[in-house]
Protein backbone atom coordinates (compact mmCIF):
# COMPACT_ATOMS: atom_id res chain seq x y z
CA UNK A 1 0.00 0.00 0.00
CA UNK A 2 3.04 2.23 0.11
CA UNK A 3 3.86 4.59 -2.69
CA UNK A 4 7.00 3.32 -4.35
CA UNK A 5 8.90 3.30 -7.62
CA UNK A 6 5.98 1.46 -9.26
CA UNK A 7 4.34 4.86 -9.49
CA UNK A 8 6.97 6.17 -11.87
CA UNK A 9 7.24 2.97 -13.88
CA UNK A 10 3.47 2.87 -14.26
CA UNK A 11 3.39 6.52 -15.33
CA UNK A 12 5.99 5.77 -17.99
CA UNK A 13 3.98 2.88 -19.39
CA UNK A 14 0.93 5.14 -19.34
CA UNK A 15 2.83 7.76 -21.33
CA UNK A 16 3.89 5.13 -23.86
CA UNK A 17 0.32 3.92 -24.28
CA UNK A 18 -0.95 7.47 -24.73
CA UNK A 19 1.71 8.09 -27.36
CA UNK A 20 0.85 4.82 -29.11
CA UNK A 21 -2.89 5.51 -29.19
CA UNK A 22 -2.41 9.10 -30.31
CA UNK A 23 -0.04 8.10 -33.05
CA UNK A 24 -1.19 4.72 -34.31
CA UNK A 25 -4.76 4.01 -33.26
CA UNK A 26 -6.81 7.18 -33.27
CA UNK A 27 -5.79 8.81 -36.57
CA UNK A 28 -6.37 5.69 -38.67
CA UNK A 29 -9.83 5.05 -37.35
CA UNK A 30 -10.77 8.71 -37.39
CA UNK A 31 -9.63 8.89 -40.99
CA UNK A 32 -11.77 5.90 -41.92
CA UNK A 33 -14.79 7.28 -40.06
CA UNK A 34 -14.46 10.76 -41.52
CA UNK A 35 -13.97 9.45 -45.04
CA UNK A 36 -17.07 7.34 -44.65
CA UNK A 37 -19.03 10.28 -43.27
CA UNK A 38 -17.96 12.34 -46.26
CA UNK A 39 -18.95 9.55 -48.64
CA UNK A 40 -22.36 9.32 -47.03
CA UNK A 41 -22.80 13.10 -47.11
CA UNK A 42 -21.80 13.16 -50.77
CA UNK A 43 -24.23 10.35 -51.51
CA UNK A 44 -27.06 12.18 -49.80
CA UNK A 45 -26.24 15.39 -51.66
CA UNK A 46 -26.15 13.48 -54.95
CA UNK A 47 -29.51 11.92 -54.15
CA UNK A 48 -30.92 15.37 -53.42
CA UNK A 49 -29.51 16.69 -56.68
CA UNK A 50 -30.93 13.70 -58.55
CA UNK A 51 -34.33 14.40 -57.04
CA UNK A 52 -34.24 18.00 -58.17
CA UNK A 53 -33.10 17.00 -61.62
CA UNK A 54 -35.89 14.47 -61.83
CA UNK A 55 -38.38 17.20 -60.93
CA UNK A 56 -37.01 19.48 -63.63
CA UNK A 57 -37.04 16.66 -66.15
CA UNK A 58 -40.62 15.79 -65.24
CA UNK A 59 -41.62 19.40 -65.79
CA UNK A 60 -39.81 19.53 -69.10
CA UNK A 61 -41.35 16.29 -70.30
CA UNK A 62 -44.79 17.61 -69.37
CA UNK A 63 -44.07 20.74 -71.39
CA UNK A 64 -42.90 18.69 -74.36
CA UNK A 65 -46.00 16.52 -74.22
CA UNK A 66 -48.18 19.63 -74.03
CA UNK A 67 -46.40 21.15 -77.02
CA UNK A 68 -46.80 17.94 -78.98
CA UNK A 69 -50.48 17.81 -78.12
CA UNK A 70 -51.00 21.37 -79.30
CA UNK A 71 -49.09 20.71 -82.49
CA UNK A 72 -51.08 17.55 -83.13
CA UNK A 73 -54.34 19.44 -82.59
CA UNK A 74 -53.32 22.16 -85.01
CA UNK A 75 -52.15 19.59 -87.55
CA UNK A 76 -55.44 17.73 -87.30
CA UNK A 77 -57.37 20.99 -87.68
CA UNK A 78 -55.32 21.91 -90.73
CA UNK A 79 -55.81 18.46 -92.19
CA UNK A 80 -59.53 18.64 -91.65
CA UNK A 81 -59.65 22.03 -93.30
CA UNK A 82 -57.58 20.78 -96.17
CA UNK A 83 -59.75 17.70 -96.51
CA UNK A 84 -62.91 19.76 -96.67
CA UNK A 85 -61.20 22.02 -99.21
CA UNK A 86 -60.27 19.04 -101.34
CA UNK A 87 -63.80 17.70 -101.14
CA UNK A 88 -65.17 21.09 -102.13
CA UNK A 89 -62.72 21.31 -104.98
CA UNK A 90 -63.56 17.82 -106.14
CA UNK A 91 -67.23 18.65 -105.96
CA UNK A 92 -66.71 21.77 -108.06
CA UNK A 93 -64.57 19.86 -110.55
CA UNK A 94 -67.15 17.14 -110.84
CA UNK A 95 -69.87 19.71 -111.42
CA UNK A 96 -68.00 21.48 -114.20
CA UNK A 97 -67.03 18.16 -115.75
CA UNK A 98 -70.63 17.01 -115.57
CA UNK A 99 -71.82 20.24 -117.11
CA UNK A 100 -69.25 19.86 -119.83
CA UNK A 101 -70.34 16.30 -120.55
CA UNK A 102 -73.98 17.30 -120.56
CA UNK A 103 -73.28 20.17 -122.96
CA UNK A 104 -71.29 17.87 -125.23
CA UNK A 105 -74.02 15.29 -125.17
CA UNK A 106 -76.65 17.89 -125.92
CA UNK A 107 -74.62 19.18 -128.88
CA UNK A 108 -74.16 15.64 -130.15
CA UNK A 109 -77.86 14.99 -129.79
CA UNK A 110 -78.62 18.18 -131.71
CA UNK A 111 -76.19 17.12 -134.40
CA UNK A 112 -77.75 13.66 -134.59
CA UNK A 113 -81.21 15.17 -134.78
CA UNK A 114 -80.10 17.54 -137.54
CA UNK A 115 -78.44 14.73 -139.42
CA UNK A 116 -81.53 12.57 -139.09
CA UNK A 117 -83.63 15.49 -140.27
CA UNK A 118 -81.29 15.99 -143.21
CA UNK A 119 -81.45 12.28 -144.07
CA UNK A 120 -85.21 12.30 -143.80
CA UNK A 121 -85.44 15.36 -145.94
CA UNK A 122 -83.31 13.75 -148.62
CA UNK A 123 -85.33 10.57 -148.51
CA UNK A 124 -88.57 12.54 -148.54
CA UNK A 125 -87.38 14.54 -151.51
CA UNK A 126 -86.37 11.35 -153.27
CA UNK A 127 -89.74 9.84 -152.35
CA UNK A 128 -91.52 12.98 -153.54
CA UNK A 129 -89.69 12.84 -156.81
CA UNK A 130 -90.44 9.18 -157.22
CA UNK A 131 -94.05 9.88 -156.37
CA UNK A 132 -94.23 12.73 -158.80
CA UNK A 133 -92.66 10.58 -161.49
CA UNK A 134 -95.23 7.95 -160.94
CA UNK A 135 -97.99 10.51 -161.06
CA UNK A 136 -96.69 12.21 -164.17
CA UNK A 137 -95.46 9.03 -165.76
CA UNK A 138 -92.68 10.86 -167.18
CA UNK A 139 -89.20 11.57 -166.50
CA UNK A 140 -88.58 14.58 -164.56
CA UNK A 141 -85.41 16.25 -165.23
CA UNK A 142 -83.86 16.56 -161.83
CA UNK A 143 -81.67 19.23 -163.02
CA UNK A 144 -84.40 21.23 -164.61
CA UNK A 145 -86.55 21.10 -161.56
CA UNK A 146 -83.90 21.35 -159.01
CA UNK A 147 -85.19 24.60 -157.67
CA UNK A 148 -88.60 23.20 -157.30
CA UNK A 149 -87.37 20.06 -155.61
CA UNK A 150 -85.25 21.95 -153.21
CA UNK A 151 -88.07 24.19 -152.18
CA UNK A 152 -90.27 21.17 -151.63
CA UNK A 153 -87.57 19.52 -149.64
CA UNK A 154 -87.22 22.62 -147.53
CA UNK A 155 -90.90 22.73 -146.78
CA UNK A 156 -90.91 19.21 -145.49
CA UNK B 1 -2.88 -21.70 -2.71
CA UNK B 2 -4.50 -24.09 -0.31
CA UNK B 3 -6.21 -22.09 2.39
CA UNK B 4 -6.65 -24.86 4.91
CA UNK B 5 -3.70 -24.05 7.09
CA UNK B 6 -4.01 -20.28 7.00
CA UNK B 7 -5.88 -18.08 9.43
CA UNK B 8 -8.32 -15.65 7.82
CA UNK B 9 -6.02 -12.68 8.27
CA UNK B 10 -3.10 -14.63 6.83
CA UNK B 11 -5.28 -15.61 3.86
CA UNK B 12 -6.27 -12.04 3.14
CA UNK B 13 -2.82 -10.71 3.85
CA UNK B 14 -1.35 -13.29 1.53
CA UNK B 15 -3.68 -12.32 -1.31
CA UNK B 16 -3.07 -8.64 -0.78
CA UNK B 17 0.72 -8.77 -0.77
CA UNK B 18 2.53 -7.60 -3.86
CA UNK B 19 5.28 -9.38 -5.67
CA UNK B 20 7.90 -6.80 -4.84
CA UNK B 21 11.42 -6.33 -6.05
CA UNK B 22 13.72 -4.10 -4.07
CA UNK B 23 15.90 -1.99 -6.33
CA UNK B 24 17.52 0.39 -3.87
CA UNK B 25 17.79 1.72 -0.34
CA UNK B 26 14.68 2.90 1.45
CA UNK B 27 10.96 2.21 1.19
CA UNK B 28 10.51 4.05 -2.09
CA UNK B 29 12.90 2.06 -4.23
CA UNK B 30 10.65 -0.94 -4.64
CA UNK B 31 8.90 -2.17 -7.75
CA UNK B 32 5.57 -3.98 -7.64
CA UNK B 33 6.36 -6.50 -10.34
CA UNK B 34 2.86 -7.94 -10.53
CA UNK B 35 1.22 -4.55 -11.07
CA UNK B 36 3.73 -3.55 -13.70
CA UNK B 37 3.71 -6.85 -15.57
CA UNK B 38 -0.07 -7.18 -15.56
CA UNK B 39 -0.71 -3.61 -16.66
CA UNK B 40 1.97 -3.68 -19.34
CA UNK B 41 0.78 -7.05 -20.60
CA UNK B 42 -2.82 -5.88 -20.75
CA UNK B 43 -1.77 -2.63 -22.39
CA UNK B 44 0.24 -4.43 -25.05
CA UNK B 45 -2.49 -6.99 -25.74
CA UNK B 46 -5.44 -4.62 -25.86
CA UNK B 47 -3.76 -1.73 -27.68
CA UNK B 48 -2.04 -4.18 -30.00
CA UNK B 49 -5.49 -5.56 -30.75
CA UNK B 50 -6.85 -2.07 -31.41
CA UNK B 51 -3.89 -1.30 -33.63
CA UNK B 52 -4.37 -4.54 -35.53
CA UNK B 53 -8.07 -3.79 -36.15
CA UNK B 54 -7.47 -0.15 -36.98
CA UNK B 55 -4.56 -0.79 -39.33
CA UNK B 56 -6.92 -2.51 -41.76
CA UNK B 57 -9.67 0.06 -41.22
CA UNK B 58 -11.66 0.78 -44.34
CA UNK B 59 -13.79 3.77 -45.13
CA UNK B 60 -16.21 1.46 -46.91
CA UNK B 61 -18.41 -1.12 -45.25
CA UNK B 62 -16.64 -1.98 -41.99
CA UNK B 63 -16.02 -5.50 -40.76
CA UNK B 64 -17.67 -6.55 -37.51
CA UNK B 65 -14.57 -6.01 -35.42
CA UNK B 66 -13.92 -2.64 -37.01
CA UNK B 67 -17.53 -1.68 -36.32
CA UNK B 68 -17.04 -2.67 -32.70
CA UNK B 69 -13.92 -0.54 -32.35
CA UNK B 70 -15.66 2.32 -34.14
CA UNK B 71 -18.53 2.04 -31.69
CA UNK B 72 -16.08 2.36 -28.82
CA UNK B 73 -14.24 5.25 -30.42
CA UNK B 74 -17.44 7.11 -31.30
CA UNK B 75 -18.74 6.62 -27.77
CA UNK B 76 -15.60 8.19 -26.34
CA UNK B 77 -15.50 10.86 -29.03
CA UNK B 78 -19.07 11.87 -28.17
CA UNK B 79 -18.19 12.19 -24.49
CA UNK B 80 -15.10 14.25 -25.23
CA UNK B 81 -16.94 16.45 -27.72
CA UNK B 82 -19.55 17.37 -25.12
CA UNK B 83 -16.85 18.54 -22.68
CA UNK B 84 -13.90 19.80 -24.66
CA UNK B 85 -14.29 22.57 -27.23
CA UNK B 86 -11.24 22.60 -29.41
CA UNK B 87 -9.42 20.22 -31.69
CA UNK B 88 -9.92 17.10 -29.62
CA UNK B 89 -8.42 14.72 -32.19
CA UNK B 90 -4.89 15.93 -31.61
CA UNK B 91 -4.58 14.71 -28.05
CA UNK B 92 -7.55 14.64 -25.70
CA UNK B 93 -9.74 12.11 -27.49
CA UNK B 94 -6.93 9.56 -27.95
CA UNK B 95 -5.95 10.15 -24.34
CA UNK B 96 -9.52 9.45 -23.24
CA UNK B 97 -9.53 6.27 -25.32
CA UNK B 98 -6.26 5.14 -23.76
CA UNK B 99 -7.45 5.83 -20.23
CA UNK B 100 -10.85 4.21 -20.70
CA UNK B 101 -9.65 1.05 -22.41
CA UNK B 102 -6.65 0.51 -20.21
CA UNK B 103 -8.45 1.13 -16.93
CA UNK B 104 -11.33 -1.03 -18.12
CA UNK B 105 -9.15 -4.06 -18.86
CA UNK B 106 -7.12 -3.57 -15.70
CA UNK B 107 -10.33 -3.41 -13.67
CA UNK B 108 -11.66 -6.43 -15.53
CA UNK B 109 -8.86 -8.55 -14.05
CA UNK B 110 -11.02 -8.51 -10.95
CA UNK B 111 -13.28 -11.06 -12.64
CA UNK B 112 -10.55 -13.67 -12.56
CA UNK B 113 -11.17 -16.02 -9.62
CA UNK B 114 -8.65 -14.90 -7.07
CA UNK B 115 -7.64 -18.31 -5.67
CA UNK B 116 -7.44 -20.01 -9.05
CA UNK B 117 -5.21 -17.21 -10.28
CA UNK B 118 -2.99 -17.51 -7.23
CA UNK B 119 -2.82 -21.26 -7.71
CA UNK B 120 -2.03 -20.85 -11.40
CA UNK B 121 0.74 -18.35 -10.79
CA UNK B 122 2.22 -20.50 -8.00
CA UNK B 123 2.07 -23.69 -10.04
CA UNK B 124 3.47 -22.21 -13.24
CA UNK B 125 5.78 -19.43 -12.09
CA UNK B 126 6.50 -20.50 -8.53
CA UNK B 127 5.46 -17.10 -7.18
CA UNK B 128 3.74 -16.89 -3.80
CA UNK B 129 2.52 -13.34 -4.06
CA UNK B 130 0.77 -12.15 -7.17
CA UNK B 131 -1.99 -9.56 -7.49
CA UNK B 132 -3.75 -9.60 -10.81
CA UNK B 133 -5.67 -6.33 -10.56
CA UNK B 134 -3.30 -3.42 -11.23
CA UNK B 135 -5.95 -0.81 -10.37
CA UNK B 136 -6.23 -2.17 -6.84
CA UNK B 137 -2.66 -0.98 -6.38
CA UNK B 138 -2.57 2.65 -5.25
CA UNK B 139 0.65 3.10 -7.19
CA UNK B 140 -1.04 2.33 -10.48
CA UNK B 141 -4.06 4.58 -10.00
CA UNK B 142 -1.94 7.35 -8.52
CA UNK B 143 0.45 7.10 -11.45
CA UNK B 144 -2.42 7.64 -13.87
CA UNK B 145 -3.89 10.47 -11.84
CA UNK B 146 -0.52 12.13 -11.42
CA UNK B 147 0.20 11.87 -15.14
CA UNK B 148 -3.15 13.51 -15.83
CA UNK B 149 -2.29 16.13 -13.22
CA UNK B 150 0.96 17.00 -14.96
CA UNK B 151 -0.83 17.12 -18.31
CA UNK B 152 -3.35 19.47 -16.73
CA UNK B 153 -0.62 21.85 -15.57
CA UNK B 154 1.19 21.48 -18.88
CA UNK B 155 -1.89 22.46 -20.90
CA UNK B 156 -2.74 25.22 -18.46
CA UNK B 157 0.66 26.80 -19.05
CA UNK B 158 0.64 26.03 -22.76
CA UNK B 159 -2.75 27.67 -23.33
CA UNK B 160 -2.48 30.67 -20.99
CA UNK B 161 1.28 31.09 -20.81
CA UNK B 162 3.28 30.85 -17.61
CA UNK B 163 2.24 34.37 -16.58
CA UNK B 164 -1.38 33.65 -17.31
CA UNK B 165 -1.26 30.47 -15.25
CA UNK B 166 0.33 32.20 -12.26
CA UNK B 167 -2.12 35.07 -12.65
CA UNK B 168 -4.94 32.57 -12.52
CA UNK B 169 -3.47 30.92 -9.41
CA UNK B 170 -3.77 34.22 -7.55
CA UNK B 171 -6.71 35.92 -9.22
CA UNK B 172 -9.37 33.26 -9.51
CA UNK B 173 -11.95 32.44 -8.37
CA UNK B 174 -12.53 35.47 -6.13
CA UNK B 175 -11.09 38.30 -8.24
CA UNK B 176 -7.86 40.20 -8.83
CA UNK B 177 -7.89 42.40 -5.73
CA UNK B 178 -4.52 41.90 -3.91
CA UNK B 179 -6.44 41.40 -0.65
CA UNK B 180 -7.93 38.13 -1.89
CA UNK B 181 -4.71 36.78 -3.41
CA UNK B 182 -3.95 34.52 -0.43
CA UNK B 183 -7.48 33.18 -0.42
CA UNK B 184 -7.33 32.54 -4.16
CA UNK B 185 -3.99 30.84 -3.90
CA UNK B 186 -5.09 28.65 -1.00
CA UNK B 187 -8.23 27.74 -2.91
CA UNK B 188 -6.28 26.78 -6.01
CA UNK B 189 -3.72 24.87 -3.96
CA UNK B 190 -6.43 22.78 -2.36
CA UNK B 191 -7.96 22.17 -5.76
CA UNK B 192 -4.65 21.10 -7.27
CA UNK B 193 -3.96 18.75 -4.36
CA UNK B 194 -7.43 17.29 -4.16
CA UNK B 195 -7.78 16.58 -7.85
CA UNK B 196 -5.19 13.79 -8.20
CA UNK B 197 -6.05 12.38 -4.78
CA UNK B 198 -9.78 12.05 -5.44
CA UNK B 199 -9.09 10.94 -8.98
CA UNK B 200 -6.81 8.07 -7.97
CA UNK B 201 -8.37 7.09 -4.66
CA UNK B 202 -11.86 6.74 -6.12
CA UNK B 203 -10.68 4.08 -8.57
CA UNK B 204 -8.32 2.44 -6.11
CA UNK B 205 -10.94 2.30 -3.35
CA UNK B 206 -13.57 0.73 -5.56
CA UNK B 207 -11.29 -1.94 -6.95
CA UNK B 208 -9.61 -2.69 -3.61
CA UNK B 209 -12.95 -3.03 -1.85
CA UNK B 210 -14.19 -5.28 -4.62
CA UNK B 211 -11.18 -7.51 -4.21
CA UNK B 212 -11.63 -7.69 -0.42
CA UNK B 213 -15.26 -8.68 -0.79
CA UNK B 214 -14.23 -11.47 -3.11
CA UNK B 215 -11.67 -12.58 -0.56
CA UNK B 216 -14.22 -12.55 2.25
CA UNK B 217 -16.65 -14.58 0.16
CA UNK B 218 -13.82 -16.98 -0.68
CA UNK B 219 -13.11 -17.37 3.00
CA UNK B 220 -16.73 -18.07 3.75
CA UNK B 221 -16.73 -20.70 1.01
CA UNK B 222 -13.95 -22.50 2.90
CA UNK B 223 -16.00 -22.92 6.08
CA UNK B 224 -18.30 -25.76 5.09
CA UNK B 225 -21.07 -26.84 2.73
CA UNK B 226 -23.49 -24.03 3.56
CA UNK B 227 -20.66 -21.53 3.35
CA UNK B 228 -19.62 -22.91 -0.02
CA UNK B 229 -23.15 -22.67 -1.42
CA UNK B 230 -23.78 -19.16 -0.13
CA UNK B 231 -20.27 -18.06 -0.87
CA UNK B 232 -20.64 -19.21 -4.47
CA UNK B 233 -24.07 -17.60 -4.86
CA UNK B 234 -22.99 -14.30 -3.35
CA UNK B 235 -19.71 -14.46 -5.23
CA UNK B 236 -21.65 -14.80 -8.49
CA UNK B 237 -23.92 -11.92 -7.46
CA UNK B 238 -21.00 -9.74 -6.53
CA UNK B 239 -19.22 -10.59 -9.77
CA UNK B 240 -22.29 -9.56 -11.76
CA UNK B 241 -22.56 -6.34 -9.80
CA UNK B 242 -18.85 -5.89 -10.31
CA UNK B 243 -19.35 -5.77 -14.09
CA UNK B 244 -21.16 -2.50 -13.49
CA UNK B 245 -18.48 -1.20 -11.12
CA UNK B 246 -15.64 -2.10 -13.46
CA UNK B 247 -17.21 -0.29 -16.40
CA UNK B 248 -18.48 2.60 -14.34
CA UNK B 249 -15.15 3.27 -12.63
CA UNK B 250 -13.31 3.16 -15.95
CA UNK B 251 -15.87 5.58 -17.39
CA UNK B 252 -15.64 7.92 -14.38
CA UNK B 253 -11.87 7.89 -14.51
CA UNK B 254 -11.93 8.78 -18.20
CA UNK B 255 -14.54 11.50 -17.74
CA UNK B 256 -12.59 13.12 -14.92
CA UNK B 257 -9.44 13.01 -17.02
CA UNK B 258 -11.24 14.79 -19.85
CA UNK B 259 -12.86 17.28 -17.51
CA UNK B 260 -9.60 18.18 -15.76
CA UNK B 261 -7.74 18.69 -19.01
CA UNK B 262 -10.60 20.68 -20.56
CA UNK B 263 -10.69 22.90 -17.49
CA UNK B 264 -6.99 23.56 -17.97
CA UNK B 265 -7.79 24.89 -21.45
CA UNK B 266 -10.34 27.41 -20.24
CA UNK B 267 -9.37 30.74 -18.77
CA UNK B 268 -11.35 32.18 -15.94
Amino acid sequence: MNINLTLIAQAISFAILIWFTTKFVWPYLLNAIETRQKTIADGLAAAERGKQELEVATQRSAEVVNDAKQKATSIIAQAEKRASEIVEEAKANAKTEGDRIITGAKAEIDQEVNRAKEGLRQQVSTLAIAGAEKILRKEIDAKAHADLLTSIANEL
Amino acid sequence: MATGHLTPSEYIGHHLSFNQKVVGEGGFWVLNVDTLVMSALLGIVVFGLLWWVVRGATAGVPTKRQAFVELLVEFIDTQVKSIFHGNRHVFIAPLALTVFVWVLVMNAMDFLPIDIMANFVYANLGLHAWRSVPTSDINATFALALAVWFLMIFFSIKVKGLGGWIHELFCSPFGSNPLVWPANFAFNLIEYISKPLSHSLRLFGNMYAGEIIFLLLGMWAATGLAGTVFGALLGAGWAIFHILIVCLQAFIFMMLTVVYISMAHESH
